[in-house]
């Protein structure tokens, strides 16, 4: 090899080295800095307290079963339409303009800014549907937020699921109904709880779509029907942050809840890819 | 050999503009072995999936013609093709098991069908492994999954699964292409077990496989069905000059 084509190579090797070093360092970089500012306030007590004293002191339970709830009514919506709604898509629908026009608007679904979702749930589940600004608002705007991702996951799970098991089932007499709820669902099941989960690490983590459906500003006590207000993690920062009177106090609380929601989102992503990879050492094993 | 099961007539058949099956007459005697022979794309598959139907899930494909079973067309519009493909089980080229336990795999049809008594289908899944030969090697595994076994136990288990319906006829389709030959030679003695209880119409690339297991043999080339007859004949003093090329491997 000459010298110039060797001296080409390793800086390409070199640039390539760097670019995936920036990468991985910008990664490691806000970690360490949420960590460092937010670490010394979490503690069993942060986790569990409500907050107190115009939020400046006490802890972020609110936030977080806010969250949880929210998380639970988008997938509780979200999780059987979107995955029926693959199930038409994959095996119902017949391939003409109308199926591709369908899955070209779920596609774009996804492409869709999150404050959009928040508009669309202002005007449509606050107004029209008169449920005003609630925890079944503010869940109703997620779950259409994650539909996309899990009509796409459900859609691949599905076709995935091979020819084979289809033929088989038909071939004892079962009905269309029977051979997809005993068979291709519960192969392709699965995949579609993975991404399921990856869907939930997005919803938990967006602010937009619930400032005008039902994230509470500050509320005292835990929400105890789904037409109270909650608060939310994500919209306790951006409180925090633009609002707060008494910064010094409320900072480290902010850090805090930063940190709570960034272990929170990525724990889902992480169950999430984990699950996805042991399946397919499983589904490897048994071919 | 005293009766037909299945009386074909003018049989046609297109994958849209592929007339792929032309004008096709056999009968298929009932309790009995009929091997379907050719080389690849002669048709066999496509007119085995006639027998219960399952070509209609192939988009374009279009059938014409009688295929009587008993004496009713199951072409006709009438045709309820759950009870159709209840009466005429089917084997696959791949073993196919679901990705569930042994019992289920085989309890799956009757269930469909509205068992649902423990007792019941604990027998019939006993049964339907016994037939096909794999009830000694699997009672102590049967909750355990199906897809576990071997290539030759996973088909056997197919086969039960087929069996466990109680049908009247088995379509197998290269059940053994698939196998090493130990599984192969289980396989082939299984399918002559079975013809003292069910019709069993068997497609096979591989001539001796046709002529060690079948009674009556039919030859395709090209969508057309050349010569059938006895197995014992058509392998000794096949009538038609392309059977004969066939069979002594000048072609296929």
């Amino acid at each position: 090899m000459s010298g110039a084509r060797k001296s080409k190579d390793r800086t390409a090797t070199i640039m390539l080295w760097l670019v995936m070093a920036l990468t991985c360092g910008m990664l490691a970089l806000i970690l360490a800095f949420l960590v460092s500012k937010g670490w010394s306030v979490l503690s069993w007590e942060f986790l569990t307290k409500k907050p107190r004293s115009m939020m400046t002191a006490g802890g972020i339970s609110t936030p977080i079963v806010g969250t949880l709830q929210l998380v639970l009514v988008s997938m509780g919506f979200a999780f059987p339409v979107g995955v029926f709604t693959a199930v038409y898509l994959v095996e119902y629908a017949r391939d003409d303009w109308f199926t591709r026009a369908l899955r070209l608007a779920v596609r774009s679904l996804a492409g869709v800014p999150s404050v959009v979702f928040g508009l669309f749930g202002l005007s449509f589940f606050v107004i029209f549907m008169g449920f005003d600004p609630s925890l079944l608002s503010a869940g109703l705007t997620l779950g259409c937020l994650a539909l996309p991702v899990i009509v796409g996951a459900s859609e691949s799970a599905l076709l995935a699921v091979p020819r084979d098991y289809r033929d088989a089932s038909y071939a004892l007499g079962a009905t269309q109904w029977q051979t997809i709820r005993k068979v291709v669902l519960p192969a392709a099941f699965p995949s579609i709880i993975t991404g399921a989960i990856l869907s939930v690490g997005r919803v938990a983590g967006e602010t937009a779509p619930i400032i005008f459906t039902g994230a509470a500003f500050f509320a005292p006590r835990f929400a105890k029907s789904i037409f109270d207000q909650v608060m939310a993690l994500p919209y306790h920062v951006l409180i925090l942050a633009t609002a707060g009177t008494n910064i010094e106090k409320t900072r480290p609380i902010q850090y805090g809840t930063v940190l709570v929601l960034l272990f929170f989102v990525l724990g889902m992503t992480m169950t999430g890819v984990l699950w996805r990879a042991r399946l397919r050492i499983r589904q490897r094993a048994q071919r | 050999m005293e009766k037909d099961k299945f009386s074909v007539r003018d049989l046609d058949l297109y994958y849209g503009s592929n007339h792929a099956l032309k004008k096709i007459n056999l009968q298929i005697p009932e309790r009995a072995v009929t091997a379907l022979i050719g080389p690849s794309g002669c048709g066999k598959s496509s007119f085995l999936r006639c027998l219960n139907r399952m070509n209609d899930f192939i988009p374009g494909c279009s059938v014409s013609g009688k295929v009587e079973l008993d004496g009713s067309d199951i072409y006709d519009a009438n045709t309820d093709l759950i009870n159709l493909r209840r009466r005429v089980g089917m084997v696959f080229q791949r073993p196919n098991p679901f990705p569930m336990s042994i019992f289920d795999n085989v309890a799956y049809g009757p269930r469909l069908h509205g068992d649902r008594d423990r007792n019941t289908l604990r027998d019939i899944v006993e049964e339907s492994l016994r037939v096909s030969a794999l009830w000694g090697e699997v009672r102590d595994i049967l909750h355990t999954p199906a897809l576990a076994l071997s290539g030759g136990q996973q088909q056997r288990l197919c086969i039960a699964r087929a069996v466990a319906v109680q049908p009247e006829v088995l379509l197998m389709d290269e059940p053994t292409s698939a196998l090493d030959p130990m599984a192969t030679a289980r396989i082939e003695e299984l399918v002559r077990e079975l013809r003292t209880r069910y019709t069993v119409v068997i497609v096979t690339h591989n001539m001796q496989q046709a002529a060690r297991i079948s009674d009556t043999t039919d030859f395709f080339l090209s969508g057309e069905m050349v010569e059938s007859g006895p197995t014992q004949q058509m392998f000794t003093s096949p009538r038609d000059k392309r059977t004969e090329d066939y069979i002594t491997g000048r072609f296929g």
